[in-house]
């Protein structure tokens, strides 16, 4: 026991030695801020990089920082290189906050990105309007973003669950049949998609029933159980990540998949891939796919992006991307960096098609600044030639046409005088 | 009503002798070297990552033989360096070691694999339903059952039978006496440690089949095995037990009449049993007081 | 006895100028003043957690829960009840230390792992009522919608709500009330009794003392502290959500507690400034800085378990 204690002091001292050492050499560098000739225009992006949501968060990364480069070989945003800081939220909201405020008050970034979580994207959205820093939401999707909690400040690329449901609801009523059942995440956004299907159900007179399951559940088979007593002719399975992968696998190792069909909204790139080939099935809306032949730019696109991570470009790959390249656009338009101007100027702006990547151009709505992009509605699929080719389009929906009014979205904007 | 009933608290066994399996190895870990390892999620993440390493050489069932002793292995060498020191020690330390390192397994693994989920399939004929109304019975389900119930059986063996086993009861009950007998009670906590390992290892494998195989697969599953060692009595395993089919039949049958509730009432369950019999189902009084 | 009081009051003055000048250092040295306000609030979090463990000697794991009920309480009350800021860190104290003290008669009895599972297990109900009842509480998107208010003292308004310096100074206030109201516990017989049933329990029982019933004092004053940091917390943020009850938040503020030294009085608050610094420093620059934290974690454990005031103590005797 001594001997143990003796070996273990020597060991502290030189570890506190050597680490003061290294500390003091870290600490000084970086928080001092060291003027440049030409000070970069900032961007801040906040994105859960750890935890539940890390591999979607990290593709808008990807996404953006590609944009970046591009952007920069073309001369910046008004002649400067564009610095990217990108902030860990933890998917937690006071972290969000907090590196919201430390991008503004210290870094002085002149723009905000994030977050994929829309609760997170929300706080976010109460510091940037009291800082009036212009925002871009990449990949949260509830609807009070660009509803009842809109700003003039804050614009979102993805869909609103609003738009995700309507695009897909009557495909499924159509293919399938009016009695569903829910397999929901109880929680905003869970609620929110299940709604929005609700709503279009009844109205074309059909039945439904559901569960509420708590998000991180790890065993499915009550609420498959209740599912199959209920009988209905699809399953519409609303949750997400790691939980839509169990519930999926489970679905289909329960034979379900022979008796009902599967669907819902999202049913992301980034998931597709994570579950077995037996369960990549179902309809789903894509907000972005890479597999656009008669589309130009998106081979481009495509092929740069899988030179990066390897597989084909994702939804949130695409996400960060038009966030970066909408900023730059409408800053170097403008030819400023005022947050209300640019602001003014982004609504109703339209995409070029080197960005929207989609037919048509989609632009941002004025009256609640979300993107109307196309909503590609389609069935998954095991991989066809390309391994990431398990998703065909069969049906997209234009973003105004899924959108509804501005009125429903309850989004009334009050700009700055 | 009532074959949905039944339909639930067969499943509600399923789910729990999985968590039977989980709840197990931390028991052991708890009950000899009072250890509360936070960490055991992460090497339940370790086991499914080392398994779906393996399997495109070895198979499932080569990588379902191989991957829990690998698991072990790692938990030996973290015992050795990490938490040897320890012993002895406040559990205060120990409780916050395990929990930086379960923080490091997260990330490390993310590291390593990257953030994206990983598929992991099943041997076919497993991934079957026994039949069209015993649907919720895959093959699949039954193997993990019929894997928990050898687990099981096989620890019982090695505790009642072998001599690493009986000393590892005897120094649950006094661990001073054991080793003022001399016999080596550092080997003992190891192989002791390396036993739990192994069971959070089988888990992962197990799990991976019916969950998605990503670095934070772990940290919903440690809380209810917390639950079932306090239920069933600390310092008993085969309270561990019977508190884990517990909460798996308490879980699933809530499910039916109050979806929300069916992760809370664990909880209460909890809650009820501290009140009415504070030291569980099956512990010993002055266990841990 | 004078060279050794005096050494504490020179101490003492310059933690509280530290304290007091920290929006004018903070931001040449790259900090900013949002971030010394969190390092105050979960500075008294930590202490809380430390009162009831350096101080009395008994680990709870949960205590997060009642830092978050408080965050909760405050949070309730500026949306729902009446926009007061005073109002509502009252209101996040009570309910944090309230439901502390009802839950504390459960635990009581209990000591060493089975106290520490049991309250790591009482947390997280706490932390899973708040993730569910999302009429009330928001769920996992949080409690929103609600701003810490000016102060209006009728002579004159503080405006916390925009002003980060002013707010600064509001929570170095609140800071202060509490560390004070804690130092003088500590000081007090209560206070002594508390460190002698640390020491040693049984011979504390021995003489007569009625351990459980103040273990159980103890515990809910620490719980009205954490309560009280919780709400300030709430004001921090503008937001409440159910991570703040969390036991990996329990678990950060025990770090905290044990990185500075859990047998000192301001070890906690140290420990805080460098937890959260450091964790703020490290995940700007690095997607892995969990495994950072997780190293700090295991390095102090086995290195530093006397934390860094510990440390020091221990190169001057």
């Amino acid at each position: 026991m001594a001997t143990g204690n003796r070996l273990w002091s020597v060991n502290r001292r030189t570890i506190l030695k050597s680490g003061a050492a290294i500390a003091a050499a870290q600490i000084t560098s970086p928080f001092i801020i060291t003027a440049r000739g030409e000070t970069p225009v900032r961007i801040g992006l906040v994105d859960p990089l750890t935890g539940v949501y890390a591999a979607i968060a990290q593709s808008e990364v990807v996404g953006a920082k590609f944009a970046v480069e591009e952007i920069n070989k073309k001369g910046g945003i008004l002649g400067r290189p564009i610095e990217l800081l990108v902030e860990d939220s933890a998917n937690d909201v006071g972290t969000g906050v907090q590196k919201t405020r430390k991008l503004i008050e210290r870094d002085q970034v002149n723009f905000i990105i994030g977050d994929v979580n829309s609760g997170i994207a929300i706080a976010m959205a109460q510091v940037t309007s009291e800082k009036k820093v212009l925002h871009i939401v990449s990949g949260g999707h509830t609807d009070p973003v660009t509803g009842t909690s809109c700003s003039w400040n804050v614009f979102r690329v993805c869909n609103s669950t609003t738009m995700d449901s309507a695009a897909i609801a009557n495909t499924l009523i159509e293919k399938f049949g009016k009695k569903w059942y829910f397999l929901t995440p109880d929680y905003a956004y869970g609620h929110s998609v299940q709604a929005g299907f609700e709503k279009i159900l009844k109205a074309a007179g059909g039945t439904s029933a559901g569960s509420l399951v708590p998000l991180g559940t790890p065993d499915y088979s009550s609420y498959l159980i209740q599912a199959k007593a209920y009988n209905p002719q699809v399953l519409i399975n609303v949750m997400g990540g790691g939980d839509q992968v169990a519930s999926l696998k489970q679905f289909v190792q329960f034979g379900l998949d022979k008796q009902m069909a599967v669907g819902g909204t999202l049913f992301e790139l980034e998931s597709i891939r994570a579950v077995p080939e037996a369960a990549r099935i179902g309809w789903w809306t894509m907000e972005w796919w890479w597999n656009q032949p008669d589309v130009p730019h998106v081979a481009e696109f495509n092929a740069a992006i899988k030179k990066i991570t390897g597989g084909a470009a994702t939804a949130r790959n695409w996400f960060g991307y038009v966030s970066v390249q909408t900023l730059a656009l409408v800053a170097n338009q403008e030819k400023t960096l005022d947050a209300p101007k640019l602001a003014h100027a982004l609504a109703g702006f339209k995409l070029p098609p080197e960005v929207a990547l989609q037919p048509g151009a989609p632009q941002y709505r004025a009256g609640d600044h979300e993107l109307m992009s196309t909503v590609f509605v389609g069935e998954a699929h095991s991989p066809q030639g390309d391994p990431d080719n398990m998703f065909t389009v069969k049906n997209p929906v234009p973003g105004e046409k899924a959108a509804g009014s501005v009125e429903d979205t309850g989004c009334k904007l009050v700009w700055p005088t | 009503m009532t074959l949905l009933l039944l339909f639930n608290i067969t499943n509600g066994l399923i789910v729990g002798a999985f968590y039977v399996l989980m709840a197990l190895g931390l028991s052991l870990i708890l009950n000899l070297s009072n250890v509360i390892n936070f960490a055991h999620g992460g090497f339940l993440v370790i086991g499914g990552y080392i398994a779906y390493t393996l399997s495109p050489y070895v198979g499932f069932w080569g990588a379902l033989l191989l991957a829990p002793p690998l698991t072990a292995v790692i938990g030996l060498a973290v015992e050795r360096v990490l938490i040897r020191p320890l012993y002895g020690r406040d559990p205060l330390y120990s409780l916050l070691l395990t929990f930086g390192l379960a923080f490091m397994i997260e990330d490390l693994t993310r590291f390593i694999f990257g953030p994206q989920g990983k598929p992991v399939a099943i041997p076919a004929f497993l991934a079957q339903p026994l039949s069209n109304e015993l649907f919720f019975i895959t093959g699949y389900r039954l193997f993990m059952v019929a894997t928990v119930f050898v687990a099981i059986a096989l620890l019982f063996v090695l505790l009642r039978y072998t001599r690493l086993g009986i000393r590892i009861r005897a120094g649950t009950l006094d661990l001073e006496t054991v080793a003022a007998l001399g016999i080596n009670v550092g080997l003992l906590r190891s192989l002791n440690f390396a036993v739990g390992i192994y069971l959070a290892g089988l888990s992962g494998v197990l799990a991976a089949g019916q969950l998605g195989l990503e670095p934070t697969m772990g940290t919903g599953l440690l809380m209810p095995s917390f639950i079932a060692i306090i239920v069933g009595g600390i310092g008993s395993l085969p309270g561990t037990l019977v508190g884990g089919l517990l909460i798996g039949v308490a879980s699933g049958v809530t499910a039916v009449f109050f979806p929300a509730a069916s992760e809370a009432v664990i909880y209460v369950l909890m809650a009820v049993i501290l009140l009415t019999r504070p030291r569980g189902l099956f512990g010993e009084e002055g266990m841990m007081s | 006895m004078t060279v050794t009081s005096s050494r504490k009051l020179l101490v003492l003055a310059a933690i509280w100028a530290v304290l007091l000048l920290a929006p004018y250092w903070m931001a040449p040295l790259g900090g900013y003043t949002a971030l010394a306000t969190r390092v105050l609030v979960l500075g008294l979090a930590a202490m809380s957690v430390n009162f009831l463990l350096g101080f009395t000697g008994v680990l709870s794991f949960g205590h997060a829960a009642w830092f978050g009920l408080g965050a909760y309480g405050a949070g309730l009350t500026l949306k729902y009840l009446a926009p007061s800021t005073p109002l509502a860190v009252i209101a996040g104290m009570l309910l944090g230390g309230l439901c502390g003290a009802l839950l504390g008669t459960l635990l009581v009895r209990r000591r060493g792992v089975y106290f520490a599972m049991v309250t790591i297990a009482f947390g997280q109900v706490f932390y899973y009522i708040a993730f569910q009842w999302s009429s009330l509480t928001g769920g996992d998107d949080g409690l929103r919608g609600f701003a810490r208010q000016p102060l209006d003292f009728g002579l004159f308004k503080l405006d916390i709500l925009t002003s980060a310096d002013t707010f600064y100074y509001f929570v170095l206030f609140c800071f202060a009330l509490a560390v004070g109201a804690m130092g003088f516990i500590l000081r007090s017989p209560f206070g002594r009794t508390m460190i002698a049933i640390r020491e040693n329990e049984r011979r504390a029982r021995f003489l007569g003392i009625p351990v459980e019933r103040h273990i159980w004092i103890a515990f809910t004053l620490s719980c009205f502290f954490m309560g009280f940091a919780g709400a300030l917390y709430a004001l921090v943020n503008n937001f409440a959500d159910p991570h703040g009850l969390h036991y990996s938040q329990s678990g950060d503020f025990v770090m905290m507690a044990v990185m500075g030294g859990m047998r000192s009085f301001w070890g906690p608050l140290l420990g805080a400034a460098v937890f959260v610094v450091l964790q703020d420093y490290l995940s700007s620059i690095t997607v892995n800085w969990m495994s950072f934290v997780g190293l700090l974690f295991i390095l102090v454990v086995l290195f530093f378990p006397r934390g860094l005031l510990g440390f020091f103590q221990r190169s001057k005797a």
